[in-house]
C-alpha cells in the first residue's frame, strides 16, 4: 500500500483508481437499471473531454506551452474518423474494430498536424504557440466548412469550396461543406471511452516517468538549463506536443462517432477554451486533477437542468468558487494532511 | 505567468457564459406564468377513457436554443407551442397536454443532453429540435427510442431522411430553393439575379444550391452569387458591390432576417435599390429594433404564414401571443402552435390514450400522419408523405410595412 503512495506512483494509484472504479460504478448502475437516460447520454462525451483534457495538460501543464487550438485537433480527428468509419463499413463489419481503426487514423492526422503546426513556432521563445495554435483551431473550422468529400463505387471523391464531383448511383456524400455531416452510424460506445481513456493515460503517466518526461519538464522550468545539459529543446517541445495533438485526434473521433451529425463549428474557440478550463481547474500538470474536472464540469450543466434559467448564472459561479478553491489555504491544508498520513 | 494568463482566459469564459445566461433572464417570468397555467385538470378524465376513446394528459417535450445567439427561434417555438397548449387545456377536452422545453444552446451535443433528459422526464411525444443540425443529432435517437416526432421548424433534409418516425411541420430546404426559383420565374420577377448567402449556416446554403440548381433548369441568370458567415456578418459592401457592377436587378437573400435587415439598410447607403426576394427566415424583419421598415418597401418572401392575415385563429392566435410575450410572432411560434393542434387532431383520429407506451402511440401517431389532413396557422389541407409536409408557400409583399399576399 506504501509503495502505491509512493511519490512517484501516486499518480499512477490515484488515476488509475478514479478511472476503474467510475467505470465499475457506471457499469453496475448500467447493468441494475439504475442511470438516468440523461447519464447515460453523457458517458461517452465525458470520455472524450477527460481525454482531451489530459492531453491538454501534457502540452499546458507538463511542457508549459499555451495551446488554444486543442479543439482544432479534435475536429481533424472527429472527421477523419467519420471518413475513415463510413469507407471501411463493408470491409470490416465490427464496429469495435473499425472504431479503433478510425482513432488510431484520426489520432495520426491530428499528430502529422502537431508536426506541421510545432516545427516552425516550437523553435521560437515566448507564447508564440498560444498565438499560432489559436489561428490552428479557425484554420481547421474554415477549411472543414468548405470540404466536400463523398464516395460511391469509384472511391472516394473530394473537393475544396464547391462540389465540383458528381456521385454515381448509390453513392454518398460523407463531408458536405458547411452542412457537416449527417447520419453517421453511432460506434462509439462507453467501454470504447474507458479503453481510450486507460490507453491515453498509460502512455502520458509513463512518458511523464520516464527520461524524456523528465527532460520535458527540465525544459519547462529552466530551458537554459536544459540546454547547458544537452538536452534539445526543439525536440522535446515537439514531442510533447505531437503527443498530446495524436490523443486529442482520437478523442475527437470517439466524440464525433458519438453523434449522428457533426459540424465544424462545433469544435470552436469556445471547445479549446473549454478544455483549457478542465486543465487549468484540475490543476495545471496535475493529470487526476482533468479527470476529475473535465467529467464534473461536463456534468455540471446537465445536473443544473432542474433550476432552468439560472443554470448559466450558477455554473459560472461554481466555475469561480472552485477557482477560488484551487488557491486557497484549506486545499493546501486538506492535501498536505493526507500526504503526512500517507508517508 | 502561463497560470495567470490561463486564468484571465478562464475569467472570459465565465464572463460570457453569465453574459449568455442574462439574455434568457428576461423571460423567466413569462415561464413561470405559463407553467402555473400548465396545471392538469383533466388527469382523472384521462384514466377513464383507457378503451378506444382518446384521452389523457399526454406529455409532450422539444428542445431549442433557449439561450445563445439562436434564442430567438427557440423561444418563439416555445412560446407558439405553450399557447397551443394552454388553449388546448383550457377548453377542458379529453386530450390535455403537458409541455416542456429543454434548452439545447443550438448545439448537437447539448440537443443530445436535452433529448435524454427529456426522455428521463417521461416524454410520449416530441417537438424534437428547433434549429436543423441539433434536430439532426436527436431524429436519429427518436427513431432508435421509437418516440414519435413532429419538428416545428428544423428543415434540413437530413432531419426526416431514413427515419419513419419524425416529421416536418415547415418545407424542407430544398423545397424552397425550387419553390422560390419557380416563383420568380413564373412571376418574372427578375432577369439578372444575385444571391447572397450564409455558406456556413446550413439552412440558407441548403436553400441556395436547391434554388441554383432550379433556376439553371428555367433559365434564370444568376450573375453573382457571395457569401457570407456568421463571423462576417457585419459587412456587406463587398458582396452588395458586386451584385451591383453584374448589373443585377433582383436580389435573392436566402438567410435571416438580421443580415437581411442590414444588407438593405447598406443597399440603399451605395444608392443601390434592386427588387429583393426572401425566404421565411426573412420573416421577422420588421420587428428588428432600430431597423427602418421603409427600407423594407416592396420585399418579396415566401413564409407559410403571415401574422397580418384576417381569419379568425390567426388573429387570436396574434393577439394572444402579443398579450403574452408582447411581440408579433413569427413563422417559428405558428409553426409550433400548429404542431400542438395536429398532435392533438392525430390523437383524437386513432383514439391514443396517456397511459399507452411512447412506443404503441408511435405506431398510432405514424398511422394517423400519414394518412391525415391537417389545416392550421401555417396552411390549409397539409399532408405528410416520408415526414415531409406539403402545403404551398405564400407569397408576401411588404406594402406601408405589413405583409400583403401577393397573388
Amino acid at each position: 500500500m506504501k509503495k502505491l503512495f509512493s511519490p512517484d506512483r501516486r499518480d499512477y494509484t490515484i488515476s488509475f483508481g478514479i478511472v476503474l472504479i467510475a467505470f465499475l460504478v457506471v457499469q453496475v448502475m448500467i447493468q441494475t437499471g439504475n442511470i438516468t437516460s440523461s447519464f447515460k447520454g453523457q458517458l461517452v462525451p465525458i470520455c472524450a473531454y477527460i481525454v482531451m483534457a489530459v492531453s491538454l495538460n501534457l502540452t499546458v501543464g507538463i511542457l508549459g506551452e499555451l495551446s488554444l487550438g486543442h479543439a482544432g485537433f479534435m475536429s481533424v480527428g472527429a472527421f477523419t474518423g467519420i471518413v475513415v468509419t463510413t469507407t471501411l463499413a463493408d470491409a470490416i463489419p465490427f464496429a469495435p474494430l473499425r472504431l479503433a481503426i478510425a482513432m488510431a487514423a484520426g489520432g495520426l492526422f491530428a499528430g502529422v498536424m502537431g508536426v506541421i503546426v510545432g516545427v516552425p513556432v516550437l523553435r521560437l521563445k515566448g507564447d508564440y504557440l498560444a498565438i499560432v495554435t489559436l489561428a490552428f483551431g479557425q484554420i481547421i473550422m474554415n477549411i472543414v466548412n468548405v470540404l466536400y468529400i463523398g464516395r460511391d463505387e469509384n472511391g472516394l471523391h473530394f473537393s475544396l469550396l464547391e462540389q465540383r464531383f458528381t456521385l454515381a448511383e448509390g453513392g454518398k456524400m460523407i463531408i458536405n461543406g458547411p452542412i457537416g455531416v449527417s447520419g453517421v452510424s453511432k460506434l462509439s460506445t462507453f467501454t470504447a471511452g474507458f479503453v481510450l481513456i486507460l490507453v491515453s493515460l498509460l502512455l502520458i503517466l509513463n512518458l511523464l516517468h520516464s527520461r524524456t518526461g523528465r527532460a520535458v519538464m527540465a525544459v519547462r522550468d529552466n530551458a537554459i538549463a536544459a540546454e547547458s545539459i544537452g538536452i534539445s529543446i526543439t525536440r522535446y517541445k515537439l514531442l510533447a506536443f505531437v503527443v498530446s495533438a495524436v490523443f486529442a485526434g482520437m478523442a475527437g473521433t470517439l466524440y464525433a462517432m458519438n453523434y449522428s451529425t457533426v459540424t465544424a463549428a462545433k469544435f470552436d474557440f469556445n471547445t479549446s477554451i473549454l478544455v483549457l478550463v478542465f486543465v487549468v481547474l484540475g490543476g495545471l500538470g496535475n493529470i487526476w486533477g482533468s479527470i476529475i474536472a473535465a467529467a464534473l464540469l461536463t456534468v455540471l450543466p446537465e445536473l443544473l437542468r432542474a433550476v432552468n434559467d439560472y443554470r448559466m448564472l450558477l455554473y459560472a459561479i461554481l466555475l469561480i468558487a472552485l477557482m477560488l478553491f484551487n488557491n486557497s489555504k484549506l486545499k493546501e491544508r486538506l492535501f498536505s494532511g493526507r500526504h503526512k498520513e500517507v508517508e | 505567468m502561463k497560470k495567470i494568463l490561463a486564468m484571465l482566459l478562464a475569467g472570459m469564459m465565465v464572463f460570457s457564459l453569465t453574459a449568455c445566461g442574462g439574455n434568457s433572464g428576461g423571460d423567466a417570468a413569462a415561464d413561470d406564468n405559463s407553467a402555473s397555467d400548465n396545471n392538469t385538470p383533466a388527469a382523472d378524465e384521462g384514466d377513464t377513457g383507457a378503451s378506444g376513446e382518446a384521452g389523457g394528459t399526454f406529455k409532450i417535450g422539444g428542445h431549442g436554443p433557449l439561450t445563445g445567439p439562436a434564442a430567438i427561434y427557440g423561444n418563439a417555438a416555445k412560446n407558439g407551442a405553450q399557447i397551443a397548449v394552454d388553449e388546448i387545456n383550457a377548453a377542458g377536452g379529453a386530450v390535455q397536454f403537458e409541455l416542456n422545453y429543454e434548452d439545447d444552446e443550438h448545439d448537437p451535443e447539448k440537443a443530445e443532453n436535452a433529448y435524454n433528459a427529456l426522455k428521463d422526464w417521461g416524454m410520449q411525444l416530441s417537438l424534437s429540435g428547433v434549429t436543423s443540425k441539433p434536430a439532426e443529432a436527436t431524429s436519429t435517437s427518436h427513431n432508435d427510442d421509437r418516440i414519435f416526432a413532429l419538428t416545428p421548424s428544423a428543415s434540413s433534409t437530413a432531419v426526416v431522411e431514413g427515419k419513419d418516425n419524425v416529421y416536418q411541420m415547415c418545407f424542407m430546404d430544398p423545397n424552397q430553393g425550387t419553390a422560390s426559383a419557380d416563383y420568380i420565374s413564373e412571376q418574372s420577377l427578375g432577369t439578372k439575379i444575385a444571391v447572397i448567402y450564409q455558406n456556413d449556416e446550413v439552412y440558407s446554403s441548403g436553400i441556395y444550391e436547391r434554388f441554383a440548381a432550379r433556376a439553371k433548369e428555367l433559365g434564370l441568370e444568376i450573375v453573382s452569387a457571395t457569401t457570407f458567415t456568421t463571423a462576417s456578418q457585419t459587412d456587406f459592401s463587398v458582396q452588395l458591390g458586386e451584385a451591383k457592377n453584374a448589373g443585377a436587378d433582383l436580389l435573392y437573400l436566402p438567410i435571416y432576417y438580421t443580415p437581411a435587415s442590414l444588407i438593405l439598410t447598406q443597399a440603399k447607403g451605395m444608392d443601390y435599390q434592386p427588387k429583393v426576394f426572401g425566404v421565411d427566415g426573412m420573416d421577422g424583419i420588421l420587428t428588428v429594433e432600430g431597423f427602418d421598415t421603409s427600407l423594407a418597401e416592396g420585399v418579396m418572401l415566401l413564409t407559410p404564414f403571415n401574422a397580418d392575415a384576417e381569419d379568425e385563429r390567426t388573429k387570436s392566435f396574434v393577439s394572444k401571443y402579443n398579450e403574452l410575450f408582447g411581440e408579433t410572432p413569427n413563422q417559428f411560434a405558428a409553426d409550433a402552435y400548429d404542431c400542438v393542434y395536429a398532435f392533438k387532431q392525430a390523437i383524437e383520429q386513432t383514439g391514443a390514450t396517456a397511459d399507452m407506451s411512447a412506443e404503441d402511440l408511435c405506431e398510432k401517431m405514424i398511422e394517423a400522419f400519414s394518412s391525415m389532413t391537417f389545416d392550421g396557422l401555417t396552411g390549409e389541407g397539409m399532408t405528410w408523405t416520408d415526414g415531409a409536409v406539403s402545403k404551398s408557400p405564400k407569397g408576401m409583399v411588404i406594402e406601408n410595412g405589413v405583409y400583403v399576399g401577393m397573388d
